[in-house]
């Protein structure tokens, strides 16, 4: 059978344990688990580990009930189970970068009741803006850096995170260019390939990952899509791997051409830049990535970058996407729907819960996608 | 018959009147030409405190609970801001706030005072949040600490110096917004107050332990909330040691909050402000709850004594040191502030339960009342494991879903009817002749 472009991230999403097994197998290092995108995972790579990205699985439980409230937003609870069930049995080591208090209560869960050899709370600034975040963060780091070496019993040398900030960059750049190749009137990438390969990035070895995308570029530059593009979507909110669910949406007269999410561009947009201390440098690209609302105070950052990306890549209509209870997006959506709004963007606002049937989300997809004049509907 | 006499508290009327005071200086602000700044209960109030004597804040939690109390003005608030387009499930103390704000209502009466600026602190998500929008729909400027440098058993010189070195930004911020000169004698000054309120508070908790107790957790609400209107005030301070001084007498006298005390319980979280009768409901039982990590370690600072036990933290004045500079006196309240019990479960709720153990083991405890409080994501995180911890220390458990400022989210005889389980496990049955309140 012909292997399609982006059949091997699909995979690779699909089997990711036996993907790190394997990785396991063949290297002498340990896979660790990563709560949240603002874990750095060059200084992991740099010391022989496997950063793992933990999502949840899309699948309704009832195991978390008596560790995390019910108020806690689904996600949270999704990727706590994960642990409970032990689909992670495999990885010693789980790190959190400090974010939102949802996931925190996964990571302090899995700490009390799944056996770890290694575990660590890294306190990144949620305030970012001020410049006193930088020498602090930096700091933090050296601090995770002795952890990990202390762990591992292995040196973190100079030269190792400088090879792995190279091979960070690089996925980075890569899966720019493949983005770019949304921006034109026949996007070459579909959303749902787009989240695969975004989303098996946080578990493969960048090595592998940077291979198949240097694989597919060239093929992908002369690609004609054979479907309609139809509506061109932007999907912004709070994490989201939800295949299903984009799914739906490309079958109903639209694309998604762009997003911004901790598991979509926020993850890969900026660079590690150059200019001095590797370890500063590590801490800059963090605290100057497209914020999280976790981190966007005082001054908003996020909705700026958000609208320059709804331009650049021509977008139609927004949908705004969030996980029940989850505090931070909340607290952004109302001045953000007013601000796609005054730029001429409509918006479509969804709650989601891994319990919620995709029906009911169909309706009001095509209802929108009718009021941005998608003529394929009919 | 009651086994203990009661009587009134005879510094009632005074905290009512403080508290009066507080919410009508900072309407009448303007008409004295000075300034009016609004940020949260655990801002840190001592720093704007340098920009006069007449400057007047308000605090958005207790505001929040104060609309809370009144549920006709609560519903119309709440229904503002929801009007608005926010979740139903974000901070209610938040969402009541807004909707004041909104509906230009002051819950004292009159319109909403439009503050001059914001100044808060981030520890929770919806801290640095609530006053973004403030700021953005009352258009005035903003300024935010960031606290969440993990827990203060980890505490060093660079966590601390991120706290400290955004202070003394803050200070440069507040000069170029309002065009005052700052004083540093009035910080120093309010940051004396602060460790003086705050270790005093404390140490009127610790007399709780008294069997049988002075005072009950429904009346610790009205008399902690000084702490959190402003802690950094001289009159506050001078307040709370009157009341610790007749706190002492009470016990030397054995006055009891409770008459029929058999029960002693503590509690978890805000309570759900509009629904206070649950513990009137409690002594029916005789059970009294004798406070909780809430009340103790919001306001109240604390510190492990030499034999183990919990006690007021020591302040620098009464170790004999003096604050004289500025960087002095922001380090002393950054440090202070970083070892409020009440900022350490944001990162481990295994620190909170320990505290909760401690409390349970040193105020004699029978059983735990945790407030599954859908209002408060920063207080309730960590709850559920809190909930295991408590009940593999074999202590009994209850818990009750509620909502501090949401009264839609609470079901009154639904928790009445968990109480009276709970009462039962514990042995503990209606009296015949229910008591009254001290």
């Amino acid at each position: 059978m012909r292997r399609l472009m982006f059949d091997k991230f699909h995979e690779w999403y699909e089997k990711r344990h036996d993907y790190a097994r394997d990785w396991l197998a063949k290297n002498d290092g340990e896979v660790v688990g990563c709560f949240c995108s603002y874990v750095p995972e060059e200084i992991l790579y740099a010391g022989g580990m496997l950063p793992v990205r933990m999502l949840g699985s899309h699948e309704p439980q009832d195991v978390t009930e008596p560790h995390i409230f019910g108020m806690y937003c689904p996600f949270c609870r999704d990727v706590l189970a994960q642990g409970l069930k032990g689909r992670y049995d495999y990885m010693k080591g789980i790190v959190l970068s400090q974010s939102c208090l949802h996931l925190r209560q996964a990571f302090t869960s899995w700490n009390n009741h799944v056996p770890v050899d290694f575990s660590f709370y890294l306190y990144m600034p949620n305030k970012v803006q001020t410049e006193h975040a930088r020498p602090y963060y930096a700091a933090e780091l050296i601090k995770i850096k002795g952890a990990l070496e202390k762990w591992s019993g292995k040196s973190i040398t100079d030269e190792s995170l400088e090879a792995a900030v190279e091979l960070y960059n690089e996925n980075r750049r890569l899966m720019h260019e493949v983005y770019d190749l949304r921006k034109g009137p026949d996007p070459k990438v579909t959303g749902l390939e787009a989240m695969h390969m975004v989303a098996s990035s946080f578990f493969v070895d960048k090595k592998d990952h940077n291979a198949e995308l240097k694989r597919i570029l060239p093929e992908l530059k002369s690609r004609t899509l054979d479907r309609e593009t139809g509506g061109r979507l932007m999907i912004v909110g709070s994490e989201n791997d939800d295949t299903e669910f984009i799914a739906m949406v490309e079958s109903v007269g639209a694309t998604v051409v762009v997003d911004d999410h901790c598991t979509g561009s926020r993850y890969f947009w900026n660079l590690t830049e150059r200019n001095g201390d590797l370890l500063q440098d590590i801490a800059n690209r963090y605290l100057d990535r497209p914020p999280c609302p976790t981190k966007d105070w005082e001054e908003r950052r996020r909705f700026p970058h958000i609208l320059q990306l709804a331009k650049d890549f021509g977008v139609d209509g927004v949908i705004l996407i969030q996980q029940k209870f989850c505090d931070p997006h909340e607290c952004d959506m109302v001045p953000l729907k007013e601000t796609l709004k005054e730029a001429g963007y409509p918006t479509l606002f969804l709650e989601f819960d891994v319990t919620v049937p995709i029906g009911p989300m169909r309706i009001r997809v095509e209802a929108f996608l009718e009021m941005l004049g998608v003529e394929e509907l009919f | 018959m009651p086994e203990y006499k009661t009587e009134p508290l005879k510094c009632w009327p005074k905290a009512k009147e403080l508290r009066q005071k507080y919410y009508l200086d900072y309407q009448e602000a303007h008409d004295k030409k000075g300034l009016r700044w609004t940020g949260g209960a655990w801002a840190f109030d001592a720093i704007p405190a340098g920009l006069g004597r007449d400057v007047y804040n308000i605090t958005g939690e207790p505001y929040g609970a104060s609309i809370a109390f009144d549920k006709k003005l609560s519903m119309e608030c709440l229904e503002a801001a929801e009007a608005k387009g926010w979740a139903r499930d974000l901070c209610s103390y938040m969402r009541n706030y807004w909707g004041s704000m909104y509906l230009n209502k002051y819950a004292f009466g009159g319109e909403y005072p439009k503050p001059d600026f914001c100044f808060q602190d981030h520890i929770c998500c919806s801290h640095g949040k609530w006053y973004q929008h403030v700021a953005e729909y009352k258009d005035i400027p903003y300024f935010c600490i960031d606290v969440s440098v993990g827990p203060y058993k980890d505490l060093d010189e660079n966590r601390l110096m991120f706290v400290v070195n955004q202070m003394h930004e803050s200070i440069e911020w507040l000069e170029k917004i309002t065009g005052r000169k700052y004083q540093d004698e009035l910080l120093i000054e309010a940051v004396e107050n602060e460790v003086r309120s705050t270790s005093t508070w404390a140490e009127i908790c610790c007399l709780n332990m008294n069997r049988p107790a002075p005072l009950d957790e429904k009346t610790m609400y009205s008399l902690y909330v000084h702490g959190t209107l402003a802690k950094h005030s001289g009159e506050m301070a001078d307040f709370y040691e009157e009341l610790r001084d007749e706190v002492k007498y009470r016990v030397d006298n054995h006055i009891a909050a409770l008459p029929n005390e058999r029960c002693r319980l503590m509690s978890d979280t805000q309570p759900p402000w509009g629904f206070l009768e649950v513990f009137r409901y409690l002594e029916q039982f005789g059970a009294i709850s004798v406070g909780s990590l809430y009340t103790f370690g919001l306001i109240g600072i604390w510190e492990t004594k030499p034999d183990g036990t919990w006690g007021p933290r020591t302040t620098p004045m009464q170790k004999g040191e003096s604050i004289t500079t500025r960087d002095q006196a922001l380090r002393v309240l950054a440090d202070w502030n970083l070892s409020k019990p009440e900022w350490q479960h944001f990162y481990d709720p295994n620190l909170k339960t320990e505290m909760m153990l401690q409390i349970a083991k040193q105020w004699q405890l029978d059983g735990v009342m945790l407030h599954l409080n859908r209002g408060c994501e920063g207080l309730s995180c960590g709850i559920m494991e809190n909930r295991l911890g408590i009940a593999k220390a074999g202590i009994p458990v209850m818990t009750f879903e509620g909502n501090m400022g949401d009264e839609r989210e609470f079901d009154e005889k639904r928790v009445m009817t968990r109480i009276d389980s709970f009462m039962e496990t514990l042995d503990m049955e209606i009296l015949e002749t229910p008591v009254g309140k001290a």
